[in-house]
Formats: structure tokens, sequence, C-alpha cells
């Protein structure tokens, strides 16, 4: 299928000047001087992180303010900061609701995440490594589950799984994210670039058996590939909306923002509920932000990994 | 690759390695496509299903007690009929023809100039720019629909004081700043998976292009522009498979002004239609007919790429 052709490919270099004999070289860099080009270059990404920070920087100032404060004084700048008194609001409202949804949250994107990772892998491996009947068809069905948008499977799963009596239990958000069509995919190339036939030959000839095959030495080598279709996932899930709209009921089921969007809805009754919003927000934000900072390094070699090797 | 090499190692223990390996390869599938057949294949088969009937009132007056009847493809042309609904696919179509080339442009300048920049510097403001993607759709909405609002929004006042009065939730601005925060949240991630490309473009050819006397303008345009190609078609197709499914902001924005209807988008139309009008014969044709255009635009804009590309050879 056609999918696959964009990012597998390895970058062609035909197209490219052929390089100079090797005497012709010298230092090609530029001089470290001032360049006035430089100064617009800098000046143009400092406006361009000015502009994805605001937000940001706009809910750690709000999330400091009183609910008067917060309609009555300019929103870039603190006035009379109570942030303790804020965040403890938003953990003790309605007998501490916001810990089930931080629990929730956790539950279904780690565990639901972890899982789809460990589904997706093994899928992965197996389509990569084995010549069997029907490996073209299952790998052309998961490419189209890439492709189909997952939300328009929502309510039809919710039609479902209410026949099923899952609907509004944990099951109903946590079974749909097990699954990965995406994460097989990257597996698959990535197992097929990086898990080597002859690694897998010799162990059969000590003895090993299939399974143990890919417990001990493919899920060691496809661990760049596991470690970004978790993460992949895991945000997937934490950020999914629509699915745990569709499916739950009962608040106390709800992840954080399925749980901070009903605070948002009630504020209009209830104007205190708006630095209840704010305050969740940025709590909910603060683990995520901080993983993203410190992981981005590795989610961009995991990226390159899958998406150019062939 | 192959498990079945013929290269016979002389000491292979009994024929242990030849042992069924089709067993082993289902073995290794079956968690994930039972999986996957309960939550996508069997979802969509019931889909097509449930926009097949409707609901067939007896007795006098249409109160007696309902049953279900075959409809045929009367919940389509009901679903196509709706102005409403037509009009929600209209406006995400042109949603996505202003919003994902202006974020795709956005995230390929972004990663360009941050290649040229030195190592701190490129790192900081990669995390920087990367950042919203950690923040979920919905809090995303909420946080620019505070800085949207007259009253609350320092960025409305700020405006005002210089003479401008945005309204951004008026008729004319709603979708653009809806599209706005699709922008904040995704232009970040595009750039990453573009930067990962360019990472792997073999130094050679910058080298080469150097010592052509290429200025770093020429070498950004010419060489690591068509070689970011599969990176920027992988984010083409996933950001139209989004942008149909435009959903969490819409419906965030919606209490804060009256523009952004009950079918705004074909997503917020189909859940409308089964949990406010109880018609899950509607909303299940509706779900049917936004894949159906969803998969046609994916594979469509994929193929088209995919020629161009064969052509340009």
């Amino acid at each position: 299928m056609s999918v696959s052709t964009p990012h597998v490919k390895k970058p062609v270099s035909a197209s490219a000047p052929a390089p100079r004999a090797a005497g012709e070289r010298r230092d090609g860099r530029p001089r470290r001087g001032v360049k006035p080009s430089r100064v617009l270059l800098v000046a143009l990404l400092t406006v361009a992180a000015l502009y994805f920070l605001l937000p940001v920087y706009w809910l750690v100032v709000a999330s400091t303010k009183s609910s008067a404060d917060l309609f009555g004084t300019f929103g870039l700048w603190f006035s009379d900061p109570q942030w303790l008194h804020n965040l403890s609001n938003v953990f003790s409202y309605a007998d501490g609701i916001f810990w089930s949804w931080t629990w929730n949250s956790v539950l279904y994107a780690g565990v639901g995440g972890a899982l789809a990772t460990l589904l997706a892998g093994a899928a992965g491996y197996a389509l990569a490594v084995y010549r069997f009947r029907g490996r073209e068809a299952v790998f052309k069905v998961v490419l189209a589950g890439v492709l189909l948008p997952s939300t328009t499977l929502a309510l039809p799963m919710y039609l479902l799984f209410s026949k099923a009596g899952l609907a509004n239990t944990h099951w109903a958000v946590l079974i749909p994210s097990m699954v990965s069509p995406f994460g097989v995919y990257l597996c698959r190339i990535y197992a097929e670039a990086a898990v080597p036939a002859e690694m897998l030959e010799a162990a059969r000839v000590d003895g090993a058996g299939e399974w143990r095959i890919f417990g001990t030495l493919a899920l060691r080598t496809m661990t760049p590939a596991l470690v970004t279709v978790f993460l992949f996932q895991f945000v997937g899930i934490w950020n999914n909306y629509f699915l745990p709209l569709v499916m739950l009921s009962d608040d106390r089921k709800y992840p954080i923002t399925l749980g901070l969007t009903t605070w948002q809805t009630a504020a209009q009754r209830t104007p205190e509920l708006y630095q209840l919003t704010i305050g969740g927000a940025f709590l909910s934000i603060l683990p995520l932000a901080a993983a993203m900072l410190f992981l981005q390094r590795y989610w961009r070699s995991g990226l390159t990994q899958g998406s150019v090797k062939g | 690759m192959s498990t079945t090499s013929n290269r016979t190692t002389t000491s292979a223990p009994g024929g242990r390695r030849s042992a069924r390996p089709d067993r082993a390869a289902w073995g290794f599938l079956l968690p994930f496509v039972a999986l996957f057949l309960f939550t996508f294949v069997l979802p969509l088969g019931y889909a097509v299903y449930q926009s097949l009937l409707t609901p067939v009132r007896s007795g006098p007056l249409g109160l007696g007690p309902a049953t279900l009847g075959f409809a045929g493809l009367d919940n389509y042309t009901l679903a196509l009929r709706q102005s409403a609904f037509l009009e929600s696919f209209a406006r995400v179509l042109l949603f996505g023809l202003v919003q994902i080339p202006v974020m795709l442009l956005l995230s390929t300048g972004l990663a360009l100039a941050l290649d040229t920049l030195s190592h701190r510097w490129a790192g900081i403001m990669r995390a920087a720019y990367f950042l919203p993607y950690g923040v979920p759709g919905v809090i995303a909405s909420i946080l620019w629909g505070f800085l949207y609002v007259p009253g609350v929004s320092p960025v409305v006042e700020l405006l005002g004081k210089a003479g401008l009065a945005p309204d951004f939730l008026g008729y004319d601005n709603v979708l653009w700043s809806i599209a706005n925060i699709v922008i904040w949240e995704f232009a970040g991630y595009n750039m990453l998976v573009i930067v990962a490309q360019l990472k792997a473009i073999p130094q050679e050819l910058y080298e080469a292009a150097r010592i052509d006397g290429a200025s770093p303008w020429q070498t950004a345009i010419r060489i690591k522009l068509p070689l970011a190609r599969p990176a920027l078609v992988l984010t083409g197709v996933f950001s139209i498979i989004g942008t149909l499914q435009l959903f969490a902001e819409p419906l965030v924005i919606k209490p804060l002004t009256s523009t952004v209807t009950n079918s705004y988008t074909p997503n917020l139309s189909a859940y409308n239609e089964a949990f406010a009008n109880n018609n899950i014969y509607l909303a299940a044709a509706e779900s049917v007919l936004l894949a159906l255009v969803a998969s046609v635009l994916s594979f469509g804009f994929l193929s088209l790429v995919n020629r161009k590309e064969r052509d340009a050879r």
C-alpha cells in the first residue's frame, strides 16, 4: 500500500551535487560575525517562542489569582499571588474529585499505553520477521486503521459496548486505548531494520523458542521504537477527549480532560469554578510538560529511526 | 527478514528452527488482531448496519411501540439533505485548506531555521515550540478561550489599547480562532517530525553544497526541503485526518459564542444527533459518511503525492 512509501524511503542523494575531490575541501563555515540576517532569524524564532509560550505563561499567572483578580486585573502580570490556596481548593473541591480524575488519567494512559506498546511490538515483530500467508493482508488492514479517524469509530463503539455492558466502565476507555495501528506500523519498520535474521537464526540454533527469542532478544533490540510508541500512545490517550466523553457517564471515572470541561461548563452558574478550572488545567499540564521537555531528545531520535529506516 | 533462510548451519539440532513459523507468527499477532477487530472492524460494521435501520412506529398516530425496520439508504439521504450537515463538511474543508498549509509552512520554517542555529539555542527553542503538544486539546481550547474573551483576555486588552478591537469570537473570525488553537497545538510536533527527517540527511550533502558555493538559503530550499518531503507527506496526511475529526476545540468554544452551532463540524453533528436528538441511526450514517470522506481524502492525497514523486524521477 502506498502509505509505506512516503517516509520509509531513504533520502536519495542522486539529485544533489557530487562531492568534489578531497583536496578541495575547506572549512566552509561562515565567520562568526553578527550578520543582520542572523539577527532577524533569531528575532523571528524568539517571537515564535513567545507565541507558543503565551497561553502557558498566562495560565501560570492566572493560577495564582483570586477569582476577583482573575477578571479585574491585567492577565499577564501577578496580583496578590495565592497559589497554595488556589491549588489546595482544586484538590479539596467535591470530596477531592480531582484526585480521581488524575488517577483515572494515569490508569488509562499508563496501563493502556503499556499494553498497546506490547501488543504493537509483538504484532510489528511478527510482520517484520515471519513470512506467512495473510501477512500483507494484515498489514494493509493495519494501515487502513492508521488512516481511519478514530472519533468516527467512537460512536458505534459506544453502541456496541453498551450492548456488551461495557459502557461507563473503566474498560470502555482502556480497551480501545490498547490498540495502536500506528504503533504496529512503526514497530514493523523498526524491527525490519534492527532485528537481524542472523541473530534469530543463532538463537534458534541455540534452542531458544520463538517466544523466548521475542521476550529476551527482540524486545531489547526494539526498545527505541517501543519507547516511541509508548510515548505516542500515552500522550494520545491522555489528550483523548471524545472517547471518554462518549463512553462515560459517571464523573468519578472521568479522566482530567473530561473532568475539567465539566467544571468549565458549570462555571457559568458557579463562577468560583473558573479559578478551579484554571488551577486544574495548570496542575494537569505539569507532568506532561515536564515529560515533554525531558523526553523530546529521545522522542526525536526514536522518530528518526521509525521514519527513515527502510 | 525471513526465518527460512537456506543457509543451513550444520550443527542445527533437529528441525527446531523451521517448526511452524506460521503458528508462531499468528501467536504474536493474535492479541493485537483480536482487539483490532473488536475496536475497529466490528464498530465500523456495526455503524454501517445501524445506518441502514430506522425505528418504525406502530399504532394510531405512531404512538405504539416502536420496532426496528430496514431503512435502506434513507438515513444517508436524510443526512445529505440536511444543509447544516453539508455546511459542516464545507466548513472543515475550508478550515483544512487554510489551517494545514499555514501550519506546515510554520513548522517547516521553524525546522529549517532551527537547523541553522547553534545547538544550545536550538534546543531551548525546540522545547518551547514542542511544549503545546503536551497540552490536551480541550485544555488548550479552555486556555485560548480565556485569551479570546473580552474582559478576561490580556490579548484583547492590549490590542484594544493599540487601537485595534479584534472580535475573536465573531461570526467571521471564530473559525480562524479555532484554527489558531489547532496550529498552536500541533505546529511544534510537526516541526519535530521534520527536524527528525532533516537530521537524517547525510552531512556530505551539505558539505558538497557548501563547496559548490550554495548559500544557506539555497541549501535550505534546494536540498533540505526536497529531502524533508516524506516528513511533510506524513504530517500532511495526519493533519487531514485530524481536521475532519475536529470536535473538542469547537465544543469548548461553543459556550463562549453563539456562532458555533450544534452541527459546526461533522463530528459535532453526529455526536449531537446521537446524544441530544437520540437518533443513533442517523448518527451512524453521519459517522460512516465522515469515515468515507476522511479515507477518500487521505488516500487521495497520498496517491497524488506519490504520483508526483514518480513523475519527478
